[in-house]
């Protein structure tokens, strides 16, 4: 750790480190809150290893918060490929954003009563900021055709795991029979939802977690917000706190876009089923003994649930499969 | 029907290991080991579930497989990703929607919303 903190200490030019706190270990990076000179800061470091680079997601966020959209301030980051690096692995050290992530809080707390009442109206202002940064500058941001990409994935996972899903089947082909003309193309988060959302009482104070920011269609994210399962048990479909159409009306309002409940709902659909296979993902690394552990292993069996959702998601909207 | 194994049964057997987890490895433990003995607790309460209803289950699966003419979920998916079964959609989606049911049943019967079936 002593070495850790000189490291930082390099990395951030301050004379001292100290508060060095181990917050949390994703499976592919490692999160610290540290203050350096007085100044609370956060470092995220891909784990010894991993050979992902953070630079594109620094450079996103360095955009971002140019623009105005509200994000951690990036102070210092760095590449495993940099023999220079001290802390020889990829990093970012970001502002400190004092708040709340975690989603069953915000949902039920009663200290954040009055963040509720806003944050519908704080994420879709949020959203329709980040989409109008310019994605241009930034280097090797993905632009891929995600049903592709996913269909691809699905039949890799049904082959090594001998097993087959008819609902994802029929998701994917009225996904490929009901895909949107869209032809805005912008900054997509690509992750937004409460979890990666920094939430104090009175809002929305900074969005996180930007690994899989990329070019697309903005309402992938809108979609993304209204998934079953980042409504962690409520009711209300937008981030379990909201109703479709403040979201919509909310956006139209902040980025005087027009937006359309049908491409939402495509979006919804897409990401309900990205998240049943995730969770396929997840149960594989157990079975294939990469990562032996039980919770792994019953998340196999929380693949029905998104099938569930797939189906509260289309009912009534079948139509337009096989040419009816 | 004339059982080979004594008593208890499977079913019996892990669902005296899941009150032993609730009962006393909840209380004797705390954060990171008490969420993971959760997990376990839900991961053998579904294996009861599934000791009671798979075989019924599966009696069922098979004969909604044999009523739109195929006989596995393979085979069902190759159907629909083809176009084969499209003039049976509404039969295909009903036979899809009840497997699902089926699999919450024993998965996370809680996760059924009451207004939606």
């Amino acid at each position: 750790m002593d070495e850790l903190s000189e490291a930082l200490a390099r990395v951030v030019g301050a004379t001292g480190v100290s508060e060095l706190t181990r917050l949390s270990g994703g499976a592919s990076r490692e999160t610290w809150r540290f203050e350096a000179d007085g100044r609370r800061l956060v470092l995220q470091r891909q784990r010894s290893g991993d050979v992902r680079d953070m630079g594109i997601e620094a450079a996103v966020l360095r955009a971002a918060f140019d623009a105005g959209v509200r994000v951690p301030e990036l102070v210092a980051s760095g590449s495993h490929n940099d023999p220079d690096n001290p802390l020889r692995a990829s990093f970012m050290v970001l502002e400190h954003v004092d708040g709340e992530t975690i989603a069953r809080k915000l949902l039920r707390d009663e200290r954040f009563g009055a963040a509720r009442e806003v944050l519908v109206r704080d994420m879709a202002r949020t959203l329709a900021a980040l989409h109008a940064v310019d994605p241009s500058p930034i280097d090797g941001l993905p632009s891929i055709d995600q049903v592709a990409q996913y269909r691809a994935t699905l039949d890799d996972l049904n082959s090594r795991l001998g097993q087959a899903h008819p609902t994802f089947e029929l998701a994917f082909r009225w996904l490929e029979a009901n895909r949107p003309s869209s032809t805005r193309r912008t900054l997509v988060h690509g992750d937004f939802r409460l979890g990666n959302l920094m939430v104090d009482e009175g809002g929305l104070r900074a969005v996180l977690d930007w690994e899989l920011a990329h070019v697309g269609d903005p309402m992938e994210d809108l979609g993304w917000l209204c998934v079953r399962a980042w409504r962690f048990g409520s009711s209300h479909p937008v981030a379990g706190i909201g109703e479709y159409d403040s979201l919509l009306a909310e956006y139209r309002e902040a980025s005087g876009v027009d937006v359309d409940r049908d491409v939402v709902r495509w979006w919804e659909v897409l990401g309900t089923l990205k998240w049943g296979i995730m969770c396929m993902l997840q149960t594989s690394a157990h079975l294939t003994g990469m990562s032996r552990s039980h919770e792994l292993a019953a998340i196999g069996r929380r693949v029905c649930e998104n099938e569930y959702d797939l189906f509260l998601a289309l009912d009534g909207h079948w139509n337009s499969i096989g040419g009816r | 029907m004339s059982e080979l194994h004594d008593v208890p049964s499977a079913h019996d057997l892990v669902e005296a290991v899941r009150e032993w987890l609730e009962r006393d490895v909840l209380a004797g433990t705390s954060g990171r080991l008490q969420f993971h003995a959760r997990v376990a607790i839900n991961v053998l309460a579904m294996v009861e579930r599934e000791l009671e209803l798979g075989a019924e289950q599966a009696r069922d699966h098979e004969i909604r497989l044999a009523d739109l003419g195929v006989d596995s979920d393979a085979e069902l998916s190759d159907a629909i990703r083809s176009g084969r079964l499209d003039d049976r959609l509404d039969e295909v989606i009903e036979a899809v929607r009840a497997d699902v049911l089926a699999k919450l049943l024993v998965a996370n019967p809680n996760y059924i919303s009451r207004d939606v079936t």
